[in-house]
């Protein structure tokens, strides 16, 4: 097991330089820069344009840049934004992770919360309308996108039925933490409800769960013992890809919610063109997303001993 | 002969019914579907009013309206024809410019049905390319497939999308069709290395069944078998994936649009449409329900046609 983790945790470092080699050129390969003004606006004197770039390491050769950059990023400093002078983007993307972390895993615990039993209800009740139901539903989920979703909770539940902030302001209130929560877990939800599904029929149909059955266990135990178990590993699995779901899912809901989150940054970075700031968030969702793969993927050879037999 | 012999005198074997190919049964499966069959007709009916747009007597999409009809008038915003103020000629009534609802949701159809129609066939020509010879010939190009896709799946797509978008707004390229050729392409960037990967296990598959070791016994060209054994046994499982990749470019480009880095204004698409609608979602929230509307009820139909499609092409799952 200890090699298998060491091989995962070594793999995160080219996956990482992949991700920022790429986003590094193509943000430099962008004609304009972050000192640009707007057609109507006055532009920037060129004096102050070259002291603005020997600041930010701008008048060295790419290459150099990428190195001064990444030499930075991996002592943890992500530079200074260009945009909003004197701060740095490391602490201002540490600002926004409670805001996003927390959405994120609301969404996530809601998802498995409802997606589960749904999966399960639907299995044991196979072919029956609990079961068609439950798809139905599920395919709906998985369908719409998250984004017209949260669109239709605000029109309902904020325009019209008034319950809810349409732009919340204060996200000490719990009440504007609901909708954005839901909006974001739906889509994952349904995807583990017809996982769930699938996985726990799979399961049924085995040689083990016959066995239980003749030895004489009530059906209960047997569902909670033998089924459930057994068909919670692919469950398991699939929360690596649904982390990286959530992650995309939250820069679209926290534009539609406003939630002061890493994914409103980064989106107001893009438009900017605040090339420390997108290169500082991209680094840190590909972080995000690779040490979820990498945490599931670890506990998924704890849980399932046969992984181990055939590594 | 012993079979002959047990056969009575004067019985002719003949085929009680036609023989039937895969498509076919595949085919009749579908249209038992019902929920497949209604996506395919909303898909059908949606396409249709998009590419006739031009031909039908709307409003143009992008042209002030309101002051035409209503000179002098207050406000540029006409509700929707059921409203009080509405105006039978603008069914839907005008967004905050003025301009025609109804026009901007038809012809933000094209959009979207380009968007999710011509990157998916950019992806699986790649995908076929690449994922065939990954999947016959092994070695380099597998390997290299191999941790592309381990890289890619690392990373949120849309993400490296927007990225790229930005990065490349300043280039002539995104002038082409208001910037729809540079959303094509990033869309597809990133898209065919899932498909590649997808069609590469069908291939590794296929390569050990009977009948491709009998076709390469009989000196068949490894041209010759990718062609006519490989890719019609692959198929099945390709279409179903180009179906469902349909929606996800879909909900990415509306997404796209939604941020304000998709398609250029003025041109109409659903996702823009939401954008400029939603600052005024307390007086006006049909701007923004109606367009997402509209991207529901696509998305929804071709991931239905896409559940139909699987089931019917997967006979296993049926029985």
């Amino acid at each position: 097991m200890t090699p298998y983790i060491i091989r995962r945790v070594l793999w995160l470092v080219p996956v990482l330089l992949v991700v920022s080699v790429v986003t590094f050129s193509l943000m430099h390969m962008a004609p304009g820069g972050p000192w640009d003004r707007d057609s109507d606006q006055k532009p920037l004197p060129a004096h102050i344009i070259a002291r603005l770039n020997k600041q930010f390491n701008l008048d060295k050769p790419i290459h150099e840049q990428y190195l001064l950059y990444m030499w930075g990023a991996v002592r943890g400093d992500l530079g200074p934004s260009y945009t909003q002078p004197g701060k740095n983007v490391g602490e201002l993307i540490l600002d926004r992770i409670p805001y996003s972390g927390r959405l994120g895993l609301q969404a996530l615990l809601l998802a498995v919360l409802i997606g589960i039993p749904l999966g399960v209800i639907a299995a044991l009740r196979q072919n029956t309308w609990v079961d068609y139901i439950a798809l139905f539903l599920s395919t709906i989920g998985s369908a719409v996108p998250s984004f017209v979703l949260g669109i239709y909770l605000i029109i309902v539940f904020a325009v019209a039925l008034n319950l809810f902030p349409v732009a919340a302001s204060d996200w000490g209130d719990w009440r504007a933490w609901v909708l954005p929560t839901i909006a974001l877990s739906v889509g994952p939800a349904a995807y583990m409800a017809r996982l769930t599904r699938s996985s726990i029929l799979e399961i049924l149909r085995q040689d083990y769960v016959r066995t239980a059955r003749a030895k004489g266990l009530r059906e209960n135990v047997v569902v909670v013992r033998h089924v459930l178990k057994n068909a919670m590993i692919p469950v398991w699995t699939v929360l690596g890809p649904i982390t990286a779901g959530l992650v995309t899912g939250s820069f679209v809901i926290e534009q539609v919610f406003s939630v002061p989150g890493v994914g409103r940054f980064f989106v107001s970075a893009i438009s900017q063109r605040d090339y420390s700031m997108i290169m500082g968030t991209t680094l840190f969702y590909a972080l995000v997303i690779a040490l979820g793969n990498l945490i599931i993927d670890v506990t998924y050879g704890l849980f399932d001993p046969r992984i181990k037999v055939s590594k | 002969m012993a079979v002959t012999a047990a056969a009575p005198k004067g019985v002719v074997f003949e085929n009680t019914r036609k023989p039937r190919s895969l498509w076919r049964d595949a085919l009749r499966r579908l249209m038992r579907n019902k929920m497949a069959v209604a996506s395919a007709i909303v898909i059908i009916l949606i396409a249709l009013m998009a590419a006739f747009a031009s031909f039908l007597p709307l409003h143009p999409p992008v042209d002030y309206q309101s002051r035409a009809t209503d000179p002098g008038g207050g406000g540029t915003r006409l509700p929707p024809s059921w409203q009080d103020g509405g105006n039978s000629k603008f069914l839907l009534g005008t967004d905050a410019s003025g301009r025609d609802v109804l026009s901007r949701i038809i012809f933000g159809a094209q959009v979207s049905l380009m968007v999710g129609f011509i990157p998916v066939a950019i992806v699986v020509a790649i995908g076929l390319i690449v994922g065939m010879t990954a999947g016959f010939m092994g070695g380099r190009v597998d390997m290299l497939l191999m941790r592309l896709t381990d890289v890619v799946y690392a990373f949120p797509d849309l993400l490296f999308i927007i990225i790229m978008l930005s990065a490349l707004r300043g280039t002539p390229m995104a002038n082409i069709l208001d910037g729809l050729l540079l959303i094509f392409v990033s869309l597809s960037v990133i898209g065919w290395v899932g498909m590649a990967r997808l069609i590469r296990g069908q291939v590794l598959s296929l390569k050990e069944k009977e009948f491709i070791e009998a076709a390469r016994s009989i000196g068949m060209s490894n041209r010759r078998i990718m062609v006519s054994h490989v890719l019609p046994n692959s198929l099945a499982p390709i279409i179903v994936a180009a179906t469902f990749g349909v929606p996800g470019f879909i909900i990415s480009e509306a997404i796209l649009s939604y941020i304000g880095i998709g398609v250029r204004p003025p041109r109409p698409t659903w996702g823009g449409m939401v954008q400029d609608g939603y600052s005024n979602i307390n007086a006006a929230p049909h701007l923004v329900w109606i367009p997402a509307a509209c991207i529901a009820i696509l998305t929804l139909a071709f991931t239905f046609l896409g559940d139909g499609l699987r089931d019917a092409l997967d006979p296993r799952m049926n029985d």
